[in-house]
């Protein structure tokens, strides 16, 4: 259960009004991917980020049955900043099952504090960036977080911090190789073929194996990530999501 | 026993960080290929001899790499510790095992739809200094991006796409600053140098190769001609540190094939221009074709050679040279410290000049010019070489050259007027040679035919020559086992001996190779590598 990933977490929990839609917790993944990618960066990945509209608490201005919001995501809405979206049939049922599992499962609410201070214990007593990359700043071995703030909502950020390994992103999961020889390396998996293993290790260094010359390989389940729970008071946490959030990728030239 | 690992990680670190001091050292890790054309001098020969004139036979295909992209793959890869980089086209950077071809990574680049290159959505390759990769974009745009991760790290737009200017060559790292040059001479640009801080992607000086009003050489245009003269750079250039110069060759003048819209030489089209490094401010120039009407332009790689050369008292000293095989035909021997012409020999058959005056001037041919009925001009318009890069090993004292032989185009004229963005040329070649892609060859030898020469640069003379039917796109690479790889529009990839030009061995890739081989080695083992058609290709011998 703890290994869910979110979207996982809210198809159990869907109302029976949203099974009645017909999506699958395969369309809210596929969707939540869209969302991220074409939408967060207007409204935001809490979907609150447009005045008037509130896609996770299904406030919208102009729609309200799924045919409506297809209309909508297909066509924008002249004379405002909503474009046409060129999505194909799956892409346009998978975007309104996210839209729909976010309303499902509204967020939790999560306090802000204050981004600047999040900044300096992220950057200081933290010691986020001893793994972790904000634009040209860090380390390449953990995720990196430029624009983690579009990507991620805040009640995900906070439990990311408080759970690391409730939740991995499967591009996120570490990898571990032995050589024949006894050597072990641990770091982020590149690519993984029938032969061969590409991989950063965890001095930044791309290393490629072949697999015959490896006595194990495999994904490392938990997360290298420490918990913060009891190293950050709830405030210092507050903080360090407030300075996340704000991360979207806005100081690349 | 805290510092000792200390240290050791402090260590490792700078190893995987490419300084400005190993690309000037590039002679002492010969297993990695770390600018465009091996060294900043330009010379595309490697130190590495593994694969010898002996057992070259034994050489095996490791890997291919195959683009997902029908555009040509004309990039040359770079290597650093174990790890290839290589633009996969138009704008996709690609991380790769060099050893297996397996990919770590991908940067994917979506040029504007305004782009207008005259040849195709190509690159040439990248540059790397520390972790960063920079790469110029089709539609003129300078990027880095992280080699560590294939993550955009900063975008700087360089000119206009729409205008026709575009960024197909490798950028060459000069210390702190990425250099690049601009194409689109057949859309009346005003071609134009510029650095880059590798830092900030700031631009820190600009060297525009069409002088504007005031400036020396602007006479030599007539009215405004300058504002659309062309003189665009789009293959790498060169660097000696000693001398602080950074050498490019520059493109036709626009309109290409009519020119009498610019009365004048046309400074600096068709030249070698010395820039200093710092400042972008301009040391010398020679121009190769003054006033050309043949589009021949002289992007060729300045090679760059310290060789003893008799001076005025018939004394032999080593002097700083450059050594230039161009595409009107005629290979040059220069004095790249001040610029000074020494020496000029046809390489092919040329019918547009008839020697040179004292001062190192082509003399014309009389009536060799474009006219409406069309002129015959050897060599014909895509010329002797072209961008295809040339070798120079210092073993054999040999320069190598991919020469288009025996071939000529017959030269149109028609009137032309500039509009932005539209095609500015001015008249057509014609040739029984197809400049475009390879096609079934029907042609008989005197019509036209592709070669490798070998030239003494202290003579001019041609030392040996590897003819092959087709023409040939493809670059030299020369090795210190005297060993010389290429291909041609054949679409095979042979080794050659460097001494003699004898086939050693050859491999079928089945697409025409228009890009520069090179080599490399990952944990001892010697691998040469070439693009052909739309992949990449790696060698080794067998194990």
């Amino acid at each position: 259960m703890r290994s869910l990933p979110v979207w996982a977490l809210v198809a159990l929990f869907l109302p029976p009004s949203f099974a009645q839609h017909g999506y699958t917790p395969g369309d809210v993944q596929d969707g939540e991917g869209l969302f991220i990618g074409n939408c967060a960066i207007c409204h935001g990945p809490e979907g609150d980020a447009v005045p008037g509209v509130e896609l996770a608490r299904g406030k919208f201005k102009h729609a309200s049955s799924d045919e409506e919001l297809s209309q909508i995501i297909k066509n924008g809405i002249p004379g405002t900043a909503m474009p046409p979206g060129n999505f194909r049939g799956h892409e346009l049922t998978a975007l309104i099952a996210y839209l729909r599992s976010m309303s499902a499962a509204p967020p939790e609410t999560v306090v802000l504090g204050n981004a600047a201070r999040g900044k300096a214990i992220f950057e200081g007593k933290g010691q986020c960036l001893n793994c972790h990359r904000v634009s040209a700043n860090g380390s390449y071995v953990g995720p990196e977080l430029s624009d983690i703030g579009v990507a991620r909502r805040a009640a995900q950020l906070e439990r990311s911090i408080l759970e690391p390994d409730a939740e991995i992103l499967p591009e996120n999961r570490s990898f571990r190789v032995v050589t024949q020889n006894g050597m072990e390396v641990t770091g982020r998996l590149f690519n993984l073929d029938t032969f061969t293993v590409q991989m950063m290790d965890s001095r930044e260094q791309l290393r490629s194996f072949v697999k015959k010359d490896l006595k194990e390989f495999g994904f490392v389940k938990k997360s290298p990530m420490p918990s913060y729970r009891g190293k950050l008071s709830s405030e210092e946490v507050a903080d360090v999501v407030a300075y996340l959030v704000t991360l979207r990728g806005g100081n690349r030239q | 026993m805290k510092r000792a690992i200390l240290l050791s990680l402090c260590a490792s670190s700078l190893f995987a960080q490419v300084t400005f001091e190993r690309i000037l050292g590039a002679d002492k890790e010969p297993q990695n290929w770390m600018t465009y054309s091996g060294t900043t001098f330009s010379g595309r020969y490697s130190l590495l001899s593994q694969i010898t004139p002996k057992n070259v036979k034994d050489l095996e295909l490791q890997w291919i790499y195959q683009a997902s992209s029908l555009e040509k793959f004309e990039a040359t890869s770079l290597v650093v510790d174990g790890i290839l980089y290589t633009v996969q086209p138009p704008n996709d950077i690609v991380a790769l095992d060099a050893a297996t071809g397996r990919t770590f990574w991908t940067y994917t680049y979506k040029p504007s739809p305004d782009a207008r290159p005259c040849c195709g959505h190509i690159n040439r390759g990248l540059a790397i200094l520390g972790n960063v990769l920079f790469m110029g974009t089709i539609d003129a745009h300078l990027l880095a991006v992280d080699a560590k991760n294939g993550h955009l790290l900063w975008d700087t737009p360089v000119a206009k796409a729409e205008s026709g200017y575009a960024l197909t060559h490798a950028p060459l790292v000069v210390k702190d600053k990425v250099i690049v040059g601009t194409a689109g001479g057949e859309f009346g640009i005003r071609g134009f140098l510029a650095a880059y801080d590798v830092r900030t992607g700031k631009e820190i000086w600009r060297f525009y190769t069409v002088p504007g009003p005031g400036e020396p050489g602007h006479e030599t245009w007539g009215g405004d001609s300058w504002k659309t003269g062309g003189a665009s750079v789009w293959v790498t250039g060169s660097y000696d540190p000693e001398l602080n110069l950074t050498y490019w060759g520059t493109g036709n003048p626009g309109p290409d094939w009519n020119g009498d819209p610019r009365p004048g030489d046309n400074l600096y089209s068709d030249s070698v221009v010395a820039l200093d490094a710092d400042t972008g401010k301009l040391k010398w120039y020679y121009q190769f074709s003054p006033h050309d009407e043949f589009d021949h332009d002289s992007v060729q790689v300045p090679v760059l050679a310290d060789l003893e050369w008799p001076d005025r008292t018939g004394q032999k000293k080593v002097r700083k040279l450059m050594l230039w095989a161009n595409r009107n035909g005629i290979f040059y021997v220069l004095d790249r410290a001040t610029g000074q012409f020494l020496s000029g020999k046809p390489f092919v058959e040329v019918n547009w000049m008839n020697g040179f005056d004292e001062k190192g001037r082509p003399i014309r041919a009389a009536g060799k010019i474009p006219t409406e009925d069309g002129t015959a001009i050897y060599p014909g318009s895509e010329g002797a070489t072209n961008w295809y890069s040339p070798a120079y090993s210092p073993r054999t004292g040999l320069f190598y050259v991919s020469a288009w032989a025996a071939y000529a185009s017959t030269f149109f004229r028609i009137p032309v007027t500039y509009t932005e963005g539209r095609v500015y040329a001015g008249g057509w070649p014609k040739s029984y040679v197809p400049d475009g892609r390879a096609a079934e060859n029907l042609r008989e030898e005197n019509e036209g035919f592709g070669a490798v020469r070998a030239i003494d640069p202290l003579t001019g003379q041609r030392r040996w020559e590897f003819k092959m039917n087709d023409v040939t796109d493809a670059g030299i690479l020369a090795t210190a086992s005297d060993l010389l790889f290429s291909g041609g529009r054949e679409g095979y990839f042979y080794a050659l001996d460097a001494r003699n030009g004898a086939l050693l061995w050859k491999a079928t890739l089945g697409g025409v190779i228009a890009s520069g081989p090179m080599t490399y080695s990952v944990d001892g083992r010697q691998y040469v590598s070439v693009a052909a058609g739309h992949s990449l290709f790696s060698f080794a011998l067998k194990k």
